[in-house]
């Protein structure tokens, strides 16, 4: 079936959309929710597993507590409640890669609740509600081998991989966003993007959307204006920030197509393909599984400590948003430069690099010039470029020292990109250094005066200016090594 | 010398220590009487002979050696199939488990092997514990050794039937809705459900995750606290265990066994007293009650009145813990898989194994529970049964404001003829109709012999408030002492 979608202005002309936000997050615990397994990636399939997260008959669930702390402090800096008793629930469904046939999740006792996250979209405040933020297990992964699709279906075996089963998973719920319009799939981008920023300030998950440690399944509903909202469809498969603002819009041009030729929207589950930027249905929510939750008999009740709860308020860091306007205070940044700062994903950097001994307005020129654009060339995250901020600091210093000109210390940051190691290294390596030293230089002086008589009776005569061909002169037979400055003054001395 | 089957747990334990026996021998004499009788008692369903006599050897061997040994240290043990033994065949008496070989020992397991026991083998039980007669084990019904044609009670029929036999000087059950108290009661035996939380539940197959407890069955009430003792306090494996020490159980039953009960207030529960029991059941608890009283008690009544709503709430609670507990066997990690031919869906490999794996009982449940837990129904059938949990729980702490325990028979009638309640699931769960309220609250219970009825035994309970389980079995030592322990008729 081929449809032709509507532009999207005339879209959000007419329709509203309202959008919501499920976001799941692995935490970075050393060892599994329930059980005493590692949580490492990449082991060989099944050997981070026990009788616990293998769900084996007679095993049973000890809460891990380092997760529960995390999950607090997720909501406390979410701004949520916290609750003071609350219990964990099964989530009963049949599926092969749910060790124990249930999830052990949350369902109407969740551990934090009510609150928000400010985040900002065109120089605006947005205020996203946090419906939720509570604690479960993540599911181990199953393989279909054979047959055409890698679906279930057609597969002549299904293979299933438990590391993963057990490992602590947080989910954070939004509240319904509206009032949105043309600018939902930003928001819904600038959301997911503070909330990364949030659980990274906190260190409680290393947040990789590709690695699946973060993943996002997104709701979206249109309504006319003044009407009810729309029935709402749940997008999954969402696993980056760039797909998280492609998934609304062409969600939002689809549902605004079908609601255009006079249909109505399926309640169900969509799956996002990153290639076509499409979306194609998945599960009808309306035929749904009944998953039966009830309290959790295995486990004891939570029931946190208010003071402990205060100790982790306390001790929670700055959170982003406010590190990075005390940054830009700091940097002296226009809000148009701070952006640009954000946008290349380079504060932390410039951050690390200014610790580490640069210059602000020097970090930032490194990070947002040279190694901006190899990070484009090679099209890799400007953090994975291959200078680390304190490689990019020693670099600076050596400019600082006069040991680099500009040009030298471009070449020195090519050779730490390469890997050849650090920038004092490489300079000695490839004989980068400023020439400076006067006996040097003198030959290449002399020679450059004996080459040029013309120039040379020009200055004798005093016409200063001249001096520069011969500086170019020297610089040229010394291949930019030498200090302009000193070439210079060697110049005017030996012609006076 | 006299027949060491015979001989409680505490005089063998004396014998070994003493070096008078070796644990080898006694092993054997246990083994070669399994061997005897078996055949028409069907008390297990694995007997580990070569895993037992390495334990036993390993316990002289640590004799010789001048190391001191537990109170327990070369008593064989028969431990219910529903605990995982690492390496040895656990089915929980159901096809769906068959020659499932568990990867690690339950708590209560670890826990006999460090206290020097000598495990025997796996008893027989009802299905997932799912009964009260043993009857729906998939390996066949046990037999009462009081009359081989009678039910020995379940689920644990098969520990409770391997003591009456003298197959075993100890045995493990667990108790749900009466497991424990019902097979001791119409087997002449001690059985004795501990506080909730007061024995690890790690490695016992689930049925009913918030009511399941494991505890000690024996002879005698002094052998019953010994293996408590062995076997119970806190488990960091378990969520639900309670972080405190062992009440202590052993003190409790050697002060009862003095025949004194002066200063101890007994409350009979007015609504278990007249209803539902068989006259003869009743007439020998009331002789027991008699007895209590010539042994220094006071007896007050005390009415119970929501104790009337613990079977119905029971059979909402326990089926719907029950059919997310039964849910992981499926067949694609463990135990039993049928219809995995290639070319059908995992779906159907699922459905097909859990239809061969589950026995009719088992199935029942699975749907009750199912029912009750599905929405639209929650608030109706669980979250209703949860409220009368919370009532029962009421009554019994209001009770002990006035009493220090309660009494009742352990059940409403003596060991029945095998087939007579299989038709009726209803006539069956009456037989916990006196046990099922202390699982809802949560306390401990024992039943002790009191008495014969039509020459079958009969049990008394004796309930106690949480974590209070010394005073059960100092009561239970009282009235032992007073009736004597019951001897079957030779097999
Ligand atoms: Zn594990």
């Amino acid at each position: 079936m081929t449809t032709t979608l509507p532009a999207y202005d005339e879209v959000v002309a007419r329709y509203e959309p309202v959008i919501g936000l499920e976001t799941h997050v692995e935490l970075g615990t050393n060892t599994k929710m329930w059980c005493g397994c590692p949580t490492d990636f990449g082991g060989e399939p099944n050997t981070r597993v026990c009788p616990v997260c293998l769900g084996l008959p007679g095993s049973l669930p000890v809460a891990n507590k380092a997760a529960i702390e995390a999950t607090i402090r997720i909501g406390l800096a979410l701004n949520c409640s916290i609750a003071q008793w609350c219990r964990f629930a099964r989530k009963n469904y049949f599926y092969p890669d749910m060790p124990k046939n249930f999830q052990i999740s949350q369902y109407d006792e969740p551990l934090c609740f009510d609150g928000y996250l400010d985040v900002e979209v065109n120089g605006e405040t947005v205020r996203i509600g946090i419906e939720r933020v509570h604690l479960e297990e993540d599911t181990g992964k199953t393989l279909h081998v054979g047959g055409a699709t890698g679906r279930i279906h057609g597969a002549t075996e299904s293979l299933v991989d438990y590391n993963r089963a057990g490992i602590p998973l947080v989910e954070i719920v939004t509240k319904p966003i509206p009032g949105t319009g043309a600018l939902a799939p930003e928001v819904a981008r600038a959301y997911v993007t503070e909330l990364r920023d949030v659980l990274r300030s906190l260190g409680v998950s290393d947040v990789r959307m590709e690695e699946g440690s973060l993943r996002c399944d997104v709701n979206t509903s249109l309504n006319l204006p003044g009407e009810e909202w729309g029935t709402r469809t749940e997008t999954k498969n969402v696993n980056s920030l760039r797909s998280v603002e492609r998934a609304v819009r062409s969600e939002m041009l689809r549902q605004a197509s079908v609601l255009d030729a006079g249909g109505r929207i399926t309640q169900e589950t969509r799956h996002f393909h990153e290639d076509t930027g499409d979306t194609t249905p998945g599960r009808s929510k309306e035929t749904a599984t009944d998953y039966r939750y009830f309290p959790e008999p295995d486990l004891v009740p939570l029931a946190p400590d208010p003071a402990w709860v205060a100790e982790l308020k306390a001790a929670l860091p700055e959170l982003p948003r406010l590190h990075r306007r005390r940054l830009q205070q700091a940097w002296g940044l226009s809000d148009a430069d701070m952006q640009s700062v954000l946008n290349a994903g380079a504060v932390e950097l410039i951050e690390e690099t200014v610790a580490a001994g640069a210059t602000p307005a020097a970090a930032r020129k490194w990070w947002l010039g040279e190694l901006s654009r190899r990070a484009n060339e090679t099209g890799v995250e400007l953090a994975e470029v291959g200078a680390t901020p304190a490689q990019v600091a020693e670099l600076q210093g050596l400019v600082d020292a006069g040991k680099l000109n500009d040009k030298l210390a471009r070449a020195v940051l090519e050779g730490v990109v390469a890997g050849e190691g650090s920038p004092t290294e490489i300079m000695g390596a490839r004989g980068l250094e400023v020439v400076s030293d006067t006996g040097a230089l003198t030959a290449a002086v002399d020679e450059a005066i004996a080459a040029n008589p013309e120039i040379a009776e020009k200055i004798r005569s005093g016409k200063v200016a001249a001096a520069g061909a011969l500086v170019g002169a020297v610089m040229k037979t010394t291949r930019g090594q030498a200090d302009a400055k000193t070439v210079r003054e060697l110049i005017l001395t030996r012609l006076s | 010398m006299t027949d060491i089957t015979r001989m409680t747990a505490t005089q063998i334990a004396e014998l070994v220590a003493s070096g008078e026996t070796s644990a080898v021998e006694v092993t054997r004499a246990h083994l070669d009487r399994i061997a005897a009788v078996d055949g028409q008692v069907n008390a297990f369903l694995h007997v580990d002979s070569e895993g037992a006599l390495a334990a036993a050897r390993e316990v002289d061997a640590r004799r010789s050696a001048g190391e001191e040994l537990g109170p327990l240290a070369g008593v064989p043990v028969a431990v219910k199939d529903v605990l995982t033994t690492k390496g040895v065949p656990t089915t929980v008496g159901s096809k769906i488990l068959e020659g499932w070989r568990p990867p690690y020992d339950s708590t209560i397991v670890q826990r006999l092997r460090a206290a020097g026991t000598v495990m025997l083998g796996k008893t027989n039980m009802d299905e997932f514990a799912m009964g009260s007669s043993t009857e729906y084990s998939a390996y066949g019904p046990t037999r009462n050794p009081w009359d081989t044609d009678r039910i020995p009670g379940g689920s644990g029929g098969g520990s409770a039937a391997a003591l009456a036999a003298y197959e075993a000087p100890l045995a493990i059950g667990s108790d749900t809705g009466g497991s424990i108290r019902q097979p001791g009661a119409v087997t002449g035996t001690v059985g004795a459900k501990p506080t909730y939380g007061g024995t690890s539940r790690y490695g016992l197959v689930a049925f009913s995750s918030s009511l399941d407890t494991p505890g000690p069955c024996a002879r005698t009430v002094l052998d019953a606290a010994l293996l408590h003792e062995a076997i119970g306090g806190h488990d960091p494996r378990d969520s639900t265990s309670i972080p405190a020490p062992v009440p202590d159980v052993v003190a409790a039953a050697k002060l009862g066994a003095t025949g004194d009960l002066s200063g101890v207030r007994l409350g009979i529960v007015s609504e278990f007293a007249g209803e539902g029991a068989e006259p003869g059941v009743l007439a020998a608890f009331h002789e027991a009650v008699d007895t209590l009283t010539k042994l220094g008690a006071e007896i007050v009544e005390v009415s119970c009145p929501h104790f009337r709503y613990a079977l119905p709430a029971y059979y909402l609670i326990a089926p719907s813990e029950c059919s997310s507990n039964l849910a992981r066997f499926d067949g694609v990690r463990f135990g039993l898989r049928v219809g995995d031919d290639g070319n059908r869906s995992l779906e159907e490999v699922m459905s097909l194994t859990r239809e061969a794996g589950f026995g009719a009982e088992v199935k029942r449940r699975i749907m009750i529970g199912t029912y009750a837990l599905s929405s639209g129904y929650y608030d109706a059938y669980y979250g209703q049964a949860q409220k009368v949990r919370t009532l029962i729980t009421r009554d019994f702490t209001a009770a002990f404001e006035r009493v220090d325990a309660l009494i009742s028979p352990t059940t409403p009638f003596v060991a029945f003829p095998l087939g007579a309640r299989t038709s009726d699931p209803y006539q069956m769960y009456l037989a916990d109709l006196f046990t099922i309220p202390t699982n809802l609250y949560g306390g401990p219970g024992i039943s002790v012999p009191c008495g014969l009825s039509d020459g079958l035994p009969v049990g008394l309970q004796v309930m106690a408030p949480t974590m209070a389980d010394d005073r059960m079995y100092r009561v239970a030592a009282a009235l032992e002492s007073a009736v004597g322990t019951l001897t079957p008729p030779q097999l």
